[in-house]
C-alpha cells in the first residue's frame, strides 16, 4: 500500500490580498517502509505537503490516500483522531513544544490523551525513550535540565509513543551540532529497519539525502518536479545542479576529477568508494 | 609588530544555576583576521561571543578589544568598535522598513539626517540589498534579513565584528549569501571577523581557527593545521572536511598527496599524480 496524493492543491489565505498557491495538482505516489527526502527551496511547498499527511491541512482540491483512509477536499476526514495517531508529525525544533514536569511525563502525554490507560501510557513512553536513547536517569529530570540534543530526542519519542506506522519530520537536524545530527539520522534509520517505520524528512542537507534516504522528492513551485530514487538522483552532479541544488561532496568531487582528466564511472556511494576509484586510476593510468 | 583585535586571558565564566561554564580560557585574534571558532554544541562558543561583547560579565580573567579592557566603564567604547550579528534573523530586525533598520544604529548615535542616507546606500550596497530598500521584514528571506543586520553593523564602522552562528538557521541559499558576504569583508576592509561555526567548510576558508571543547581551549591555528591534527580532533569527535576524509581513505588505498583543506587543491595535485603515471 502507498500514500498517495492525488491531484492535490492547497491555497493559502484564499479569496484575500494575500492569497498565495503553495500546492498545485499535485501527483506522488510515496512507498510504504522506506525513507523519503523531501527537497526543494524555501517556499517551495515542501511543509504545505507533509502538513497533508495527517490532515492538518486539508487540500482545496484532490485526495491523499494514506492507511487506508482517504482525506478529500474541505471534508473533515473520518476517525481523525486514529489518522493523528498513526501518522506522527514533527515539526521543526519540536522541543520548543515541551512543557510537562517531567521527561517521562511529557513523552506519555500524547498516549494518556489518546485514552491509553495510565499504565499502558508510562509503559509507553519508557519504550520510546529507549527507542531514542534516553537513558532511565533522565526520566524524571525536567526536560528544561537537558541539552538541545536530547531535548529534541524527548519531543520525537513523544511521537513514537503514538506507535504511528508513518512518521514525518519537518526539518529534524535544524540548528543541531555535526555528531547530534548524526546521531539523529541513524536513530531515524534504524526506527526504519527495525521498526518498519515509513519515514519522510523535510531536508536542505544533501549529504544527508545522499547517506540515509532510498528516495528523493522535488518540490518547485508547488509542483513535484522529480521523484526517484536517492541512486538515481545522485548519478550525475548535472541533475542536481539544473534544479539549484548543491550535490553531496563525494559527487562534487568526482564531477571535478573527470573534469580534470579522470574517468571515474558508475556508481560512487561513498568516499572509500571514491578513493578506491582513484587509486584505481592513478595506480594504472 | 602585528596587533591583537581581541585578547582573552584566563577567562571564567559559570552561569547562576551551574553547568555551562568558560574555564581558564585564554586566545588571541590577530587585527584584520577571518577567526573561526568551532566546537559542539554547549562547548561554550556562544558564551564567549557574548562575554567579549559585553553580553554576559565574565567572573575572572582579562578581555582585551581593540586594546581597551573590557569593564563596566569602558563598556561603551567598546560597544563602539564592536558589532554582534545573531543566529535567529527574526530578532533583529527592527526597523519597519530595510532602510529604517540600517538607520537605527545612526539615529542613536545623533548622525545627522541628511548625512544618513548616504551611510545607509553606501552600506546597503555592501550587502547587496540595494534593490530592496523599502521593504517590510516579512517579505525578505532569512539571508536578505541576516545582509541587512549585517549593514546596519557596517554602518556603525566598527572595527571588529562578530558572527555568532549567523548562517546556522538559514537555507542553503541564505548560507552561501551570507558567507560570500563575510568573505567579502574580509578581502575589502580590515575588519577583524570572529565567526562561531558548525560549517566545516567556512572554517576551511578562514585565516584561524580555535576549536572550544566542554568550556575549555582544545586547540588554535591555521586550519590545516588544526584538521590534520588527528588525534586532537578524534578526542573530541568533531566532524573534518571532506579532502581530509578524502585524504585518510586514499592512504588506505595506497595514494599518498599533500595535505589539502580544499576540494580545489586536492584535485590539482591527484591530476599531478595521475598524469605522471
Amino acid at each position: 500500500m502507498q500514500i498517495s496524493f492525488q491531484h492535490v492543491s492547497y491555497i493559502y489565505n484564499e479569496g484575500t490580498p494575500y492569497e498565495y498557491q503553495a500546492l498545485n495538482d499535485v501527483n506522488l505516489d510515496i512507498q510504504e517502509g522506506k525513507i523519503t527526502a523531501i527537497i526543494g527551496q524555501t517556499g517551495s511547498g515542501k511543509s504545505t505537503l507533509v502538513q497533508h499527511l495527517n490532515a492538518l491541512l486539508l487540500p482545496k482540491t484532490g485526495e491523499i490516500h494514506i492507511l487506508d483512509r482517504v482525506i478529500k477536499a474541505s471534508e473533515n476526514p473520518k476517525q481523525l483522531k486514529a489518522l493523528r495517531g498513526d501518522v506522527g508529525l514533527v515539526f521543526q525544533f519540536p522541543e520548543y513544544q515541551l512543557f510537562e514536569e517531567t521527561v517521562l511525563k511529557d513523552v506519555a502525554f500524547g498516549p494518556k490523551n489518546f485514552n491509553v490507560s495510565e499504565k499502558d501510557a508510562i509503559k509507553r513512553a519508557k519504550e520510546a525513550l529507549q527507542m531514542v536513547g534516553i537513558k532511565e536517569d533522565s526520566y524524571e529530570k525536567s526536560p528544561l535540565e537537558l541539552s538541545g540534543g536530547q531535548k529534541r530526542r524527548v519531543a520525537i519519542a513523544g511521537i513514537l509513543a503514538m506507535d504511528p506506522k508513518v512518521l514525518v519530520l519537518d526539518e529534524p537536524t535544524a540548528g543541531l551540532d555535526p555528531v547530534g545530527t548524526k546521531e539523529m539520522m541513524q536513530l531515524f534509520k534504524k526506527l526504519n529497519s527495525d521498526y518498519n517505520k515509513t519515514i519522510l524528512i523535510v531536508t536542505h542537507d544533501m549529504e544527508q539525502v545522499f547517506k540515509y534516504c532510498d528516495n528523493v522528492v522535488v518540490m518547485q513551485d508547488g509542483s513535484v518536479k522529480v521523484h526517484t530514487s536517492v541512486d538515481e538522483f545522485f548519478r550525475d552532479a548535472e541533475s542536481c545542479e539544473e534544479l539549484n541544488i548543491l550535490p553531496p561532496a563525494v559527487i562534487r568531487m568526482k564531477k571535478m576529477l573527470n573534469e580534470n582528466g579522470f574517468h571515474i564511472e558508475g556508481e560512487i556511494k561513498d568516499i572509500t568508494a571514491l578513493a578506491k576509484a582513484i587509486a584505481k586510476e592513478v595506480k594504472h593510468g | 609588530m602585528e596587533k591583537n583585535a581581541i585578547e582573552v586571558k584566563n577567562l571564567c565564566f559559570e552561569y547562576e544555576e551551574g553547568g555551562k561554564h568558560i574555564d581558564d580560557v585564554s586566545f588571541c585574534v590577530k587585527e584584520g583576521s577571518y577567526t573561526t571558532v568551532i566546537g559542539h554544541n554547549g562547548s561554550g562558543k556562544s558564551t564567549i561571543a557574548k562575554l567579549i561583547a559585553g553580553l554576559l560579565e565574565k567572573k575572572s580573567g582579562e578581555i582585551y578589544v581593540d586594546g581597551i579592557e573590557l569593564n563596566l566603564d569602558n563598556l561603551v567604547k567598546i560597544r563602539n568598535v564592536l558589532g554582534i550579528v545573531f543566529q535567529n534573523p527574526d530578532n533583529q530586525f527592527i526597523g519597519s522598513t530595510v532602510e529604517d533598520d540600517i538607520a537605527f544604529g545612526l539615529e542613536n548615535h545623533c548622525v545627522k539626517q541628511e548625512e544618513m542616507e548616504g551611510i545607509i546606500l553606501t552600506h546597503a550596497e555592501k550587502v547587496n540589498m540595494m534593490k530592496y530598500l523599502h521593504h517590510e521584514p516579512t517579505h525578505l528571506s532569512g539571508g536578505q534579513k541576516q545582509r541587512v543586520a549585517i549593514a546596519g553593523i557596517l554602518a556603525m564602522k566598527p572595527r571588529i565584528i562578530i558572527f555568532d552562528e549567523a548562517t546556522s538557521m538559514l537555507d542553503p541559499q541564505g548560507k552561501d549569501e551570507i558567507k560570500r558576504v563575510i568573505r567579502e569583508l574580509h578581502e575589502k576592509s580590515n575588519i577583524t571577523i570572529l565567526s562561531i561555526t558548525h560549517d566545516i567548510e567556512e572554517v576551511a576558508m578562514s585565516d584561524e581557527v580555535i576549536v572550544l571543547n566542554q568550556g575549555k581551549l582544545a586547540l588554535q591555528g591555521e586550519p590545516h593545521e588544526v584538521f590534520y591534527n588527528e588525534e586532537a580532533l578524534n578526542a573530541i569527535k568533531l566532524d573534518i572536511p571532506f579532502s581530509i576524509k578524502l585524504k585518510k581513505a586514499l592512504d588506505k588505498e595506497g595514494v599518498s598527496i599533500n595535505n589539502h583543506i580544499t576540494m580545489e587543491g586536492m584535485v590539482k595535485d591527484l591530476c599531478k599524480s595521475h598524469s605522471n603515471m
